[in-house]
């Protein structure tokens, strides 16, 4: 169980995809001008993080070391040309605005580490478990990068939710300041870096702090051994 | 020596099974999602089409009775332009014509000129751009409604010389902080009237799939 709990420490915020490991910043940074485009991403990342990582931890035993990594370029690519597929399928709107990135999520570093790095060496359900947080950590900085640039850029959450649930999602937008002029830097690209830059700062506070307060109970040789 | 190009080999039919695999479920999917891609497509561009030319004004199938143009009069050099036409028991209602603004700030933008059979327009609507957000980006009904002002307009309304921004000297509205995508927007337009002006009756008779009416 522990196990788990590790794991999900890891995903979500100790290695974190983007805070920590600064793995797929291409399309996370074009695309979260919205909450909604980010956690489109964010989902179709995870779920090809799963089905990647669960795909390549049933064939570890099979895989020799020196053709590993094309099979898992292979694997990952079939994964995310399905996902392409049935997003353009199902979420047609969608997949118009997140179009160019959906491919990009092969390019997307993070999947090939974890696929080298954990889901090579780990059984099924760890490896699942691994794909699911470390896409659920990714998919949450992405929400909140999108909430900020909304935010300050539009001055609205949640907009054109309807791109994924439908049109009966339209009223899902919350309007945080009416009338609002609208900040164009936080939608433009700079925005996005500015965005993150000020996240990622903020998590090294909060580690330091954590740190600081309870400075026994970080038995860093442990996490080493585990990982 | 033996063992090593035996080991090769078996490297070599894994990676091999692992493409057939692979690709095999790329293909399947592909075929089992065709179809759904195929009508979502039709929906969105229907969709667009019926903002213009509202569905109960004709009765041809509206999607698949299409031209693709090429003509130095809608500034298009190599892309061709779509040209849809409306009809109603035989009579031709409207064209919507896909025009191609190739002077935006960033690119080209593309447009959906809808022009009834008697020159006026149904209206415009911005399909595709890359303007700034929060600038040029305004030519999109979904920023603003700075689009909605070429409804009923035509070559004679206002004359061509006023078919310019106000600052231009003209009767069309500007746009706060953008002056080059209004100026392509507005002459993308001018040119379309001008175009459909010329060919009105020969878009109509042409054949479905031809370039030149």
């Amino acid at each position: 169980m522990s196990e788990y709990s590790k794991i999900f420490r890891d995903g979500m915020w100790t290695t974190n995809v983007a805070f920590v490991q600064l793995l797929g910043l291409c399309p996370l940074l074009a695309v979260t001008n919205t909450v909604i485009n980010g956690l489109g991403l964010g989902l179709a990342t995870t779920l090809t993080l799963i089905l990647s990582n669960v795909t390549v931890s049933l064939v570890r035993n099979l895989v020799r070391p020196e053709i590993r990594i094309p099979v898992f370029v292979i694997i990952i690519a079939s994964v995310v040309t399905a996902i392409e597929l049935a997003m353009n399928a199902w979420f047609h709107d969608l997949y118009k605005i997140l179009g160019i990135f959906i491919p990009l999520i092969v390019t997307n570093c993070s999947i090939i580490a974890r696929a080298e790095a954990f889901a090579s060496k780990n059984n099924v359900p760890h490896s699942f478990a691994d794909g699911l947080f470390m896409g659920l950590g990714f998919t949450l900085v992405l929400i909140t990068l999108g909430a900020i640039r909304e935010g300050l850029g539009f001055g609205t959450l949640f907009r054109q939710a309807h791109l994924m649930f439908g049109e009966a999602a339209r009223s899902l937008q919350i309007t945080l300041i009416s009338d609002y002029q609208g900040f164009l830097l936080a939608i433009l690209p700079p925005g996005a870096f500015f965005g993150l830059g000020l996240l990622i700062a903020a998590k090294n506070i909060i580690d330091k702090r954590r740190a600081a307060k309870k400075p026994l109970t970080v038995p860093a040789p442990v996490a080493a051994t585990a990982a | 020596m033996h063992t090593l190009a035996r080991n090769m080999l078996i490297s070599a039919v894994l990676l091999g099974l692992f493409a057939i695999g692979g690709s095999g479920m790329v293909a399947w999917i592909f075929a089992n999602t065709k179809q759904q891609i195929a009508a979502n497509e039709r929906a969105t561009v229907l969709r667009n089409l019926h903002q213009l030319v509202p569905p109960e004004t004709h009765d041809n199938d509206l999607f698949n009775d299409v031209l693709e143009i090429i003509d130095p009069q809608l500034d298009n050099s190599k892309e061709p332009v779509k040209v849809w036409r409306a009809r109603r028991q035989g009579k031709p209602v409207a064209v919507i014509i896909n025009s191609i603004a190739p002077d935006g700030y960033s690119g080209s933008i593309k447009l959906l000129v809808a022009i009834r059979y008697d020159g006026t327009l149904a209206g415009v609507r911005v399909v595709q751009h890359r303007e700034t957000p929060g600038l040029g980006d305004g030519v999109d009904l979904e920023r603003s409604n700075w689009i909605l002002q070429f409804n009923n307009k035509s070559l004679g309304n206002p004359v061509t010389d006023k078919w310019r921004v106000k600052r231009d000297g003209g009767e069309f509205d500007q746009m706060t902080g953008a002056t080059i995508t209004p100026r392509a927007v507005i002459k993308a337009v001018r040119n379309t009237l001008g175009y459909f002006a010329t060919h009105r009756d020969k878009l109509f008779a042409t054949a479905i799939g031809e370039t030149k009416p």
